[in-house]
């Protein structure tokens, strides 16, 4: 116990010497974060020609364009903060008394109810990118980032309907206790650790990485403190609160967001009169939209203007410009969402199969009522802030939900404006503690309870020595994953949660579904199917065109070169540059030269895979490796197994209790 | 508590599971393959058909928008027409099957 305080205490001190960090006259730097896995944006050069005021033409209701600024009033942020760290910590406190079990500390003693359960998977999966990424998309590409969040709920119905009650009726904490039932557990459980923890890596960094970026931008504090501080509170409440603190930073957090979203929501359609036509009329007349459409078509050679510009907005095809890349992404959404860890070991804290069953609905419910409302905040922040003012801001949209709040809190009061950007940064720190804990617990559980109770203790352990097991796994796994943070800093993260998903479809799901579903699957289609499922997702991301290919970053820093060469000769003798264009200038030649000889980490000169996502070559690589590992090394015991899983996994019978009454 | 043995392989040719097992298995994966289908529509349509998606309904409003709406509200309700069938068909027979076994 006293150990549980010495580490709250710090986690505390910490926390304050973050705020303390912040105070520091500290400049946010902007147009940096990368929250999203899509925040293409726009090429840097087009983004000054872009912030040109409306043509004259346009009728004078147009808002006239000025350089947008995202200012959180740090005093207000930090209380909110604060309030919020105050809270999940006194839910850490309370969670930790009542974990004393391995079940506890895994699954909450089964004590979650469907309905706490839902919301926990709603905050669970709705990260920073989902929050803020998406409504940026649709503010700067209308309606595919509409179409992209579409995918993210239909996920669910493969959840609902092949995984949730299954893996609650055969499964206990992980993955490897589902894939291990009727196979030789040991190496099963190795592997089906190694690609949990995998995953949750892959997932985590990126969510690490943004939430480092996302605090350096919101509230000035530097980005390596930001990681620590939010690094810390995620390993404080999964070591002493388990998945009972977990569940409720979740729900709190999913509580907070749907309160955000509808709150901003209302304001957007007062804007509009409460009216659904007159809020579509409003983003095809908008001047601001028109140009910004007008623009975006232009690259591809199409002239438009006035209100078929505006139309366009509202039409597909102005960011996802390869089908082919939106199905496999939507195969790895579709079924790599049943394959994650994280959301599958949500299953195991409900009761009953009915409760499982319940939650997925629910969490459905809120899931799929936050992206309708991101509809609203996306084309509301195109109306009212222009796409041009919000990519002045970040070139990827992100801070589009953000601005928003504050512009619509500002028009009621200035004090409002602060309040409410305050308000919604919170739940933006929120948010990233919820997935963050989430992602260290299942993470844990698979090294914990797999690893090293199930293979090198062979189940012999008791109830005090597994609790103790899992926190000191959490605090490792905490700490690398603050390590990891600090170290990508710059890296290139932006396709890590597409590649999550990639592994949890290609890798995860297939042996998953076989194991519940397929009588001859055996211990050999386990573990080639996982192999192979993981291998191919990462090696194809390693060779696609996610990777930094250091020749096309030189030809991309040669047509800037080209295009301030051709400005400075325009200008007349012995003027200069403009501070910025000298300043991209000098940037973009040291890019070229340090970039025009190198490959990319696999040595390549460009992508060998023209494609983003994987799935569509990996997921069948995956099914076909199990189908294939399973037939050339039958097994009669798997085959004599399968009646005694699938009767459970369909009945409930003989379910491993998760409370001993 | 003892753990209760049950005989799995008696269970299995139990012809109450067999139609638990059977009613499942096809409500499952057939509405699987439909909200797959459904929802692959989307990027196919918008890739493929772009003219159909232009098609103004009402208002500005156009095709593509009111689909793209439409699959949050399929996905709805299928999960909800799950939960329905689910609770009075499949529920009902595990539980008779249990006190079918119980006896």
């Amino acid at each position: 116990m006293t150990f549980k305080k010495i580490i709250i205490a710090a986690t505390l001190t910490l926390s304050v010497a973050a705020a303390a960090f912040a105070e520091e006259p500290n400049k946010a730097p902007s147009a940096s974060a990368a929250v999203t896995a899509t925040a293409a944006g726009a090429p840097a050069v087009a983004a000054p020609g872009m912030t040109t005021p409306a043509p004259a033409t346009a009728p004078a209701t147009a808002t006239p364009v000025k350089k947008k600024e995202l200012k959180a009033n740090k005093v207000i942020t930090l209380s909110m903060f604060a309030v919020i760290i105050g809270i999940t910590l006194c839910v850490v406190i309370w969670a930790a008394k009542q974990t004393k079990t391995a079940s506890d500390f895994y699954a909450a003693g089964g004590g979650i109810t469907g309905t706490q359960n839902g919301w926990a998977i709603a905050g669970d999966y709705m990260s920073a990118a989902s929050f803020l990424g998406i409504s940026g998309l649709i503010s700067l590409y209308g309606y595919d980032g509409f179409m992209y969040s579409v995918g993210w709920l239909v996920a669910y119905i493969t959840v609902l309907l092949i995984v949730a009650e299954p893996c609650r009726n055969a499964g206990k904490y992980t993955l490897g206790d589902i894939l291990s039932f009727r196979t030789n557990p040991k190496p099963v459980r190795a592997v089906a650790a190694i690609s949990t923890v995998a995953v949750s890596t892959f997932y985590l960094t990126a969510q690490m990485v943004g939430a480092g970026k996302l605090m350096a931008l919101l509230v000035g504090v530097p980005y390596r403190t930001a990681i620590i501080g939010v690094g810390i509170l995620m390993v404080g409440y999964v070591v002493f609160g388990g998945m009972t603190a977990t569940t409720w930073v979740q729900i709190i957090k999913a509580g907070l967001l749907m309160s955000g979203a509808f709150l901003l929501s209302f304001l957007v359609m007062m804007k509009s009169g409460f009216s659904p036509f007159g809020f579509f009329n409003d983003i095809v007349n908008s001047p601001a939209i028109q140009d910004h459409v007008s623009k975006l078509v232009l690259k591809d050679g199409v002239t438009l203007s006035g209100i078929d510009a505006g139309q366009r907005f509202l039409e597909p095809g102005l960011f996802l410009k390869n089908p082919l890349d939106q199905i496999s992404l939507g195969m790895a959404l579709v079924l790599g969402t049943a394959g994650m860890p994280h959301i599958l070991m949500r299953f195991f804290t409900v009761p009953t199969a009915q409760a499982a069953r319940k939650s997925v609905i629910i969490a459905m419910f809120i899931i799929g009522g936050f992206y309708v409302l991101t509809t609203l905040l996306g084309f509301g922040a195109a109306i009212n802030l222009t796409p041009q003012g919000i990519i002045s801001v970040d070139k990827g949209g992100n801070m589009a939900t953000l601005l928003l709040a504050q512009q619509l809190g500002a028009d009621i009061a200035p004090v409002v404006g602060d309040l409410f950007l305050a308000f919604l940064c919170s739940v933006a720190f929120a948010t990233i503690l919820a997935v963050v804990s989430g992602l260290v617990l299942a993470a844990s559980a698979a090294i914990a309870h797999d690893i090293y109770v199930n293979v090198i203790k062979d189940g012999h352990a008791d109830q005090h020595e597994q609790v103790m097991a899992a926190r000191v796994t959490s605090l490792v796994v905490g700490a690398i994953g603050i390590f990891i943070g600090l170290l990508a800093e710059k890296a290139n993260v932006a396709h890590l949660v597409a590649l999550a998903f990639a592994v949890a479809a290609s890798g995860n799901l297939p042996v998953v579904v076989l194991s519940l579903f397929w009588r001859k699957f055996n211990t050999a289609g386990v573990i080639s199917g996982l192999v192979v499922g993981t291998i191919a997702s990462i090696g194809l991301v390693m060779v696609s065109p996610n990777m930094t290919y250091p020749k096309v970053v030189a030809a991309g820093a040669q047509k800037v070169i080209a295009a301030m060469e051709k400005k400075q000769a325009a200008l007349p003798p012995g003027a200069q540059l403009e501070e910025n264009d000298a300043k991209a200038l000098v940037t973009a030649k040291a890019d070229y030269e340090k970039n025009k000889d190198g490959t990319s980490m696999m040595g390549l000169e460009k992508p060998i895979m023209k494609l983003k996502n994987p799935g569509i070559f990996s997921i069948p690589l995956g099914f076909f490796a199990a189908i294939l590992g399973t037939l050339l090394f039958p097994s009669r015991r798997s085959e004599e197994m399968f009646d005694e899983l699938y009767v459970r996994q369909n009945t409930g019978l003989g379910m491993a209790k998760a409370v001993d009454h | 508590m003892a753990e209760r043995q049950y005989d799995w392989k008696a269970i299995a040719k139990n012809p109450k599971f067999i139609e638990l097992h059977h009613k499942k298995a096809v409500f499952l994966f057939g509405w699987w393959i439909f909200s797959s289908v459904y929802y692959f529509l989307l990027p196919l349509g918008a890739a493929y058909a772009p003219g159909l998606f232009k098609i103004k309904v009402i208002g500005a409003i156009n095709f593509g928008y009111l689909f793209a709406l439409s699959q949050f509200f399929v996905s709805w309700a299928l999960a909800l027409y799950y939960a329905h069938v689910a609770n009075k068909d499949f529920d009902r027979l595990t539980r008779e099957l249990v006190e079918e076994l119980h006896l």
